[in-house]
């Protein structure tokens, strides 16, 4: 039973966790870290979850019912930031901190008291982003963009406590990807050359360089706000000379690499699970490491994209353009190897397959919207309406969201040593897959019709089909909250898996035994092509 | 941690310390971009010394109009003598505007000017303007402003109309922080 000696010689791996609270506190396991960055992930998914409830219930009529044109505009704001700073990154970097040490062969991450700071920054963080809600005038209020003047001049009073805790979620951020680009550097197995490293890997590597050169340009932009607000610069005030458009240009400069950090590990991650229920090799594994390249550097030439109707001068809505649309070629790349993965591949939909196949459809439907965005002439009409709500829901949700929900069921056994149930996954796959179609597809229609993004009320022409989008947000809240019960019942109740439960699946940290002992690879393993 | 961790800890930390100072290094680049090129409209906002060889074009003219708007809740009023004008390329022209703070307690105002189309910009020079000076009034005190500019006889001749826009914002608090 105790294969972990096997791996370990030195005593210290020996002992097992602390027991009680300090466990979680102290530690500095990349293991321990890892499951807590996924439950703080999974707890914001459902709070930011439970804003997209308010959004949408308010939605599902024309007319103000339930909620203040006030409040609904914090509940847009806080359901962006939550999602994208307290759901979909954490959950990526605990996916990272569980499965990178174990998939190079390495005992722990590289600096694992960092690690721990990393992790304990972010409860705090979202603590404080939480609390405004409660605040006088409100929480933040202006878009999860905060475009200046809306978040400087017009900001409720509490903005100082939203800077303050992107400050920090930035900091812990930057911290996970010092951590990770170390880890990977330097503690590989004997014999893993960066060419042999596995996809997730690869994809979280040139992520956690992306997070290193945007989230300090976001620091900057939000220190900048500070100033501004509490001590008269006037870095985005015109009245002192500044410029607002200078906001949305710094803004997404760090904005467009985010969108990358958001599904560059989503890549890798369906670049393990498509091979593994193919029972094939992953087709063109050093096409998806330059494709991955590729858009990680063109990521960083294209942010402008976002301000067409800012009035850039012809030659820039020229440029962003092209630039943009050249996004769509490694993208394409990537979404071909994978359909030649599963070409002539034998097949099986267990539930991580499922997720991924979704994803590669519903990702490829959100790319084609947004290459119809990037035509800076069409993006005239589409600016800010309810087709950018689509287009960013079809690569966020089915994108980021589903490649996390797969990676926990392919990746569950292997840490808690426990099958899920198989049948309820399929049914939390199907009810998901149905709840988001309808919640997003039909927004493509109204926003196309002229139906403006963030607002609580809206024309009477629209009322059908906003009904159709709420009714499946309401279903597919509700499936996460099955998603919840079945990894319950998986960790308490589970079947016992064994070392390696699917069939095809290949690399080291399948070596292990199921669940992966709490010191794994103390001694190197061999790594063998 | 080892040697090889602690070598990579370096240029890991000073990576986004960089990158921290690059976005700050962006806000007077993306300044001098704009002025360079003169796109976004922006315009120079200090005097230009009237450069001795520029011939007046009399064979053209350039209809130059002339827009106003108040920021905000700015309260004073802000208004061109008159609206329009025809000029000749390379020629001194002189508009007038109007100011008047018309509440009860002394207030500053800065007007920051933008051109378009935004291609004009960068041959529309300004010798002398309002716009290079915050303007401090008492109550009920009005003002007569002046701004003195050429148009560079290089404007490519396909554009027959320049708006010559300023919007006056409220700097009251700014200028008392100042002092
Ligand atoms: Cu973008």
């Amino acid at each position: 039973m105790d294969v972990a000696s096997e791996h370990s010689t030195d005593h210290d791996a020996h002992h097992g966790p602390a027991k009680g609270f300090t466990r979680w506190v102290y530690t500095t396991n990349h293991k321990d870290i890892g499951t807590m960055y996924l439950w703080l992930a999974f707890a914001m998914f459902l709070i930011g979850g439970s804003m997209a409830m308010v959004i949408r219930a308010e939605l599902f009529q024309p007319g103000l019912q339930l909620v203040q044109p006030g409040f609904f505009n914090q509940m847009t704001t806080m359901h962006g930031l939550i999602m994208v700073f307290g759901a979909v990154m954490p959950a990526f970097v605990g996916l990272a901190n569980w499965l990178i040490p174990m998939m190079i062969g390495a005992p722990d991450m590289a600096l694992p008291r960092m690690n721990n700071l990393s992790f304990w920054i972010l409860p705090f963080a979202f603590g404080l982003l939480l609390l405004t809600l409660f605040m006088d005038g409100g929480g933040p209020n202006f878009g999860w963009t905060f475009y200046a003047p809306l978040s400087t001049q017009y900001a409720p009073p509490s903005v100082t406590f939203f800077i303050f805790s992107i400050h920090l979620m930035g900091l812990s951020s930057i911290m996970g990807a010092i951590n990770v680009i170390a880890t990977i550097i330097n503690m590989r197995a004997p014999g893993m050359t960066l060419m042999k490293m596995p996809l997730f890997v690869w994809t979280w590597l040139i992520t956690a360089f992306l997070l290193l050169a945007a989230m300090p340009v976001l620091a900057g932009v939000v220190t900048m706000m500070l100033m501004d607000i509490n001590f008269g610069t006037s870095y985005f005030s015109a009245a002192g000379g500044g410029d607002p458009v200078l906001f949305q240009h710094l803004f997404w400069f760090f904005g467009h690499p985010e969108v990358y950090i958001m599904i560059l590990p989503a890549f890798g991650i369906i670049s393990h699970i498509v091979p593994a229920f193919s029972r094939k090799r992953l087709f063109g594994y050093s096409s998806m490491v330059y494709a991955t390249a590729s858009i990680a550097i063109l990521s960083f030439m294209v942010w402008a994209h976002h301000m067409f109707t800012v009035g850039l001068p012809l030659a820039g809505e020229l440029f962003f353009m092209y630039a943009t649309m050249m996004i769509a070629v490694p993208t394409g790349v990537k979404v071909f190897n994978w359909i030649s993965t599963m070409f002539r591949g034998s097949l099986t939909l267990e539930t991580p397959m499922l997720f991924a196949i979704a994803f590669i459809v519903l990702f490829t439907i959100g790319g084609f919207s947004g290459l119809m965005l990037a035509i800076s002439p069409a993006d005239f009409q589409y600016q800010d309406t309810y087709f950018v709500v689509a287009h960013f829901h079809y690569v966020l949700v089915p994108g980021a969201i589903f490649s996390i929900i797969a990676a926990a069921y392919f990746w569950l056994p292997k840490w808690c040593g426990r099958m899920y149930d198989e049948k309820l996954g399929k049914i939390h796959f199907w009810w998901s897959f149905v709840g988001l179609n309808l919640t997003f597809f039909p927004m493509h229609f109204v926003g196309l019709a002229g139906m403006p993004r963030r607002i609580p009320d809206y024309a009477l022409q629209f009322a059908d089909f906003n009904m159709i989008s709420s009714i499946g947000a309401f279903i597919f809240g509700t499936a996460q909250l099955f998603f919840l019960y079945i990894v319950v019942k998986c960790i308490l109740t589970g079947e016992k898996a064994p070392a390696c439960p699917w069939e095809g699946a290949e690399g080291l940290e399948w070596t292990l035994p199921s669940p992966a002992p709490y010191h794994s690879f103390t001694v190197p393993p061999k790594f063998e092509d | 941690m080892d040697a090889r961790t602690q070598r990579s800890l370096v240029w890991l930390v000073l990576l986004p310390v960089a990158m921290f100072g690059f976005g700050f290094a962006l806000v007077p680049l993306y300044d001098v971009f704009c002025r360079v090129t003169g796109l976004n409209g922006k315009v120079n906002t200090s005097p230009l010394a009237m450069p001795v060889s520029a011939k007046v074009d009399l064979s053209r003219s350039i209809n130059i109009q002339f827009v106003t708007q108040n920021n905000a809740n700015m309260p004073w009023t802000f208004q061109p003598l008159s609206t329009e004008m025809e000029i000749h390329p390379g020629a001194d022209s002189r508009a007038v505007f109007r100011v008047k703070n018309v509440t009860d307690h002394p207030m500053s105002a800065q007007a920051i000017p933008s051109i378009s189309p935004a291609e004009a910009a960068q041959y529309f020079h300004k010798i002398q303007c309002f716009c290079f000076n915050q303007q401090h009034l008492a109550a009920r005190e009005s003002l007569d402003m002046p701004v003195i500019f050429y148009v560079d006889p290089e404007l490519p001749d396909y554009i027959h109309t320049i708006t010559l826009g300023y919007t006056l914002f409220d700097v009251t608090k700014l200028a008392a922080r100042a002092n």
